[in-house]
C-alpha cells in the first residue's frame, strides 16, 4: 500500500518525565489529518501503552507512526531485552515492571492485551538480547 | 477555512500592542500570531481563556464585557452575579451584603448564581444515576475548557455532561420569577452575569449547547468592583429572597462543583495546562474509573479568573469561611424537584467539534500537507524563538503549509540564505577579478 506519511519518536528507557509526549503527537497529528472517532480513540489507548511499554521494559527504543490511504500503522521496536515468553506475556494481568515503574503506578500489566484489544492487526516479535517489535494496525473506515 | 467570524469577548487592542511576542507561547490553543508588528488572534482557535490578558505588560490584550449603561436597554433589569464575586471582599462573611449593594448600584433585582448551581448539582446528579454514562462525564460549567475539547479533544465532547451551566439556569428562574411578582413581560427584563472571566461573556453571546442564552449581557467583575465598594454596609432585605446553600456558593472555588456533584468519585483539576494534561489522560482512557471530572482553566476556578480583583488564594479563603457558616444542607433536598422539571436545565443542541486544527477537509491533502510541514520543520533551528510572529517552529512550519508565511520570514533561514548569497557575490568578484 502507497505510504503517505511517516514520523518516528526516539522512546528513551526510562524517562518517565516524556512519558506520554509521543503519544500526544501522535493523537495531534491524526486529529489534524482529520481521523477521528473510534479510530483515533483506539489509536490514542494503544499508542500511551506501546510507548509506555517502551519506557517502562525496554533499553530504549522508537515509535513510529505510518499512515496509509486506508489505515493507520504503529511499530514500536527496541534494542532489548526482548520477552522470553511471549504467550505469558499476553496475558492479561502479567507484568515484569520493576520497582521503580510499579511504585510510580505504571506497569499494571494491561499492556500487551490492551494494545491487541485496540488495533485490528497486532503483531509482535521478540528475541531475547535482541530486542521486540510490536506492529500494529488500524483500519479507517472510509 | 475563515467562515463567518466568531465571537471573541478576549480582543487586541491595536494601540497598545508593541509586537513584543510575549502572549505568544503562552496561549494553550496557539491561537496567536504576531505579523506587521502586531499581535492577532486566530479566531476560530482563540477559546477565549484570556491567558492572554494576564500576560500582556501593555495591557494590549482585553475583555470586551457590557457597560452598565447597557442596563438601561431595558424596563428592568436582574443581576445575577457568580458565587466568585463574594470573594472579592475581604472577610465578607454573608453574601447578603453584597446582594444589597448590587441592588444599590442601579439593579431591580438580584438573583445568586450559586442558587443556579444548586438546582444545576441536582440535575447533574439526577444524569449520573441514569445507565450508561461515559466515564467520566465532564463538567460543562467552564466554557473555556468546553471549548478547549471542541478544538483539541473533539474525541470527548460526548463526556461533556448536557446539563446547562449554573448562569443559565439561574436566568430562566430569575426571569420567570420576576415577570410573575411584578406582572411584566419577559423582554421588559433584562438579565445580566457578573462575569469572572471573558470566556462566560462569549458563551453568552455565541452560547455553546443551546440556541439562545437566557442572559442578556455580563458585566466584568473586575469594573463593578470599584462601584459596590462604597455600599458594602448592609444586608438584602427581602422576605422573598431565597439564599443559596453553601454548596452552590463553593463553585466559585476549585473542587466545589466536583464536592457536590459526586464527592466520592471525582476529580477537579485547575489551571488550563493542567486541564490539557488530564484530559490527554481520558483520552488515552487511563481515567476511566473517575465517575466525574470538573476541570476548571484558571487556578484555583473562577476566583481566579482573569476578571477578578483579588488575589485568587484570598478569595478562596472568603469563600471557604463563608460556606463554614451556611446552610449545610444539600441541594438534593434544599432544591424541590418541582425546579428541574418547571426550568430548562438541558441542552437543547448538540456541542459541534472544532475542525479549525485540520489541515485540509481532504485526507490526501492533509497529508500532503503535513509531510511537506516535516520537511520545513527539517530545516527550521528549532529554538521556538518567536521572532518569526509564529508561536513554534512547528506552528511555522504549518504556518508556511497554509499559506500564512514564507520560509524567509525566520529570521535565522534568512540569516542563512544572506550568507550564502554573500560567499557567492565574493566567489563571483574573484572569478572576475582572475
Ligand atoms: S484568550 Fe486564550 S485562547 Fe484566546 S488568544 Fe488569548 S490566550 Fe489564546
Ligand atoms: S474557570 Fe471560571 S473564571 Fe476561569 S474561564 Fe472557566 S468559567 Fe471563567
Amino acid at each position: 500500500m502507497e505510504e503517505l506519511f511517516r514520523i518516528s519518536y526516539p522512546v528513551a528507557a526510562a524517562d518517565y518525565s516524556s512519558a506520554g509526549k509521543a503519544s500526544a503527537d501522535i493523537k495531534r497529528r491524526l486529529k489534524q489529518l482529520g481521523v477521528g472517532g473510534d479510530v483515533l480513540r483506539r489509536v490514542a489507548v494503544a499508542s500511551y501503552e506501546v510507548e509506555l511499554n517502551l519506557v517502562i521494559h525496554s533499553e530504549g527504543g522508537e515509535l513510529c507512526l505510518t499512515v496509509f490511504p486506508g489505515a493507520v500503522q504503529l511499530v514500536s521496536s527496541d534494542v532489548g531485552p526482548g520477552i522470553p515468553d511471549l504467550d505469558m506475556a499476553m496475558r492479561e494481568g502479567y507484568s515484569t515492571a520493576n520497582e521503580e515503574a510499579r511504585s510510580l503506578g505504571f506497569g499494571a500489566g494491561m499492556g500487551l492485551p490492551n494494545m491487541k484489544r485496540n488495533s485490528d492487526e497486532f503483531d509482535i516479535k521478540s528475541k531475547v538480547g535482541t530486542g521486540t517489535t510490536i506492529t500494529m494496525r488500524f483500519n479507517l473506515s472510509a | 477555512m475563515q467562515e463567518k467570524r466568531r465571537y471573541h469577548s478576549v480582543r487586541l487592542d491595536k494601540d497598545r500592542c508593541k509586537g513584543c511576542t510575549n502572549c505568544l507561547t503562552h496561549c494553550p490553543t496557539a491561537a496567536i500570531r504576531v505579523r506587521g508588528g502586531r499581535a492577532h488572534i486566530l479566531d476560530n482557535l482563540c477559546i477565549d481563556c484570556g491567558e492572554c490578558i494576564r500576560i500582556c505588560e501593555y495591557h494590549a490584550k482585553v475583555a470586551f464585557t457590557d457597560v452598565m449603561a447597557n442596563i438601561k436597554a431595558y424596563k428592568y433589569a436582574i443581576v445575577l452575579p457568580a458565587p466568585s464575586l463574594y470573594g472579592q471582599f475581604r472577610d465578607m462573611a454573608r453574601p447578603e451584603y453584597v446582594l444589597e449593594a448590587l441592588k444599590r448600584v442601579g439593579f431591580d433585582e438580584v438573583f445568586e448564581v450559586a442558587r443556579g448551581a444548586d438546582i444545576v448539582t441536582r440535575a447533574i446528579r439526577e444524569k449520573l444515576r441514569e445507565p450508561n454514562q461515559p466515564r467520566p462525564l465532564i463538567s460543562s460549567a467552564c466554557p473555556t475548557v468546553v471549548r478547549l475539547i471542541q478544538v483539541r479533544f473533539p474525541e470527548l465532547i460526548d463526556h461533556i455532561v448536557d446539563i446547562r451551566q449554573p448562569m443559565e439556569v439561574a436566568a430562566s428562574v430569575a426571569r420567570a420569577e420576576f415577570c410573575k411578582k411584578h406582572h411584566c413581560s419577559p423582554s421588559d427584563v433584562g438579565c445580566f452575569f457578573v462575569t469572572p472571566c471573558p470566556a462566560k461573556m462569549t458563551a453568552i453571546r455565541t452560547p455553546i449547547g443551546q440556541k439562545k442564552s437566557e442572559l442578556d449581557g455580563a458585566i466584568s467583575m473586575m469594573e463593578l468592583y470599584g462601584q459596590l465598594l462604597p455600599h458594602i454596609n448592609e444586608m438584602l432585605n427581602d422576605p422573598d429572597f431565597v439564599p443559596a446553600t453553601g454548596y452552590g456558593v463553593a463553585w466559585a472555588t476549585s473542587n466545589g462543583e466536583a464536592n457536590a456533584v459526586c464527592p466520592d468519585n471525582s476529580l477537579s483539576v485547575d489551571g488550563i495546562s493542567n486541564v490539557i494534561r488530564v484530559l490527554e489522560e481520558v483520552e488515552n482512557d487511563k481515567l476511566s474509573d473517575l465517575i466525574y471530572l470538573e476541570g476548571n482553566a484558571c487556578i484555583g476556578g473562577c476566583v481566579g479568573g482573569p476578571l477578578t480583583f483579588e488575589n485568587s488564594y484570598v478569595a478562596k479563603n472568603t469563600i471557604r469561611k463563608m460556606v463554614r457558616h451556611m446552610s449545610p444542607e444539600h441541594p438534593d433536598t434544599a432544591v424541590p424537584s418541582s425546579m428541574l422539571n418547571k426550568y430548562p436545565t438541558k441542552n437543547d443542541l448538540p456541542i459541534e467539534p472544532n475542525t479549525a486544527e485540520k489541515l485540509d477537509d481532504n485526507i490526501v491533502e492533509a497529508m500532503r500537507k503535513m509531510k511537506q510541514m516535516n520537511e520545513i520543520i527539517q530545516r527550521l533551528p528549532g529554538y521556538d524563538c518567536g521572532s518569526c510572529g509564529s508561536p513554534t517552529c512547528a506552528a511555522f512550519a504549518e504556518d508556511i503549509v497554509r499559506g500564512y508565511c514564507t520560509e524567509m520570514d525566520c529570521v535565522h533561514l534568512l540569516r542563512e540564505k544572506l550568507k550564502v548569497m554573500a560567499e557567492e557575490m565574493v566567489e563571483l568578484a574573484q572569478s572576475r577579478r582572475e
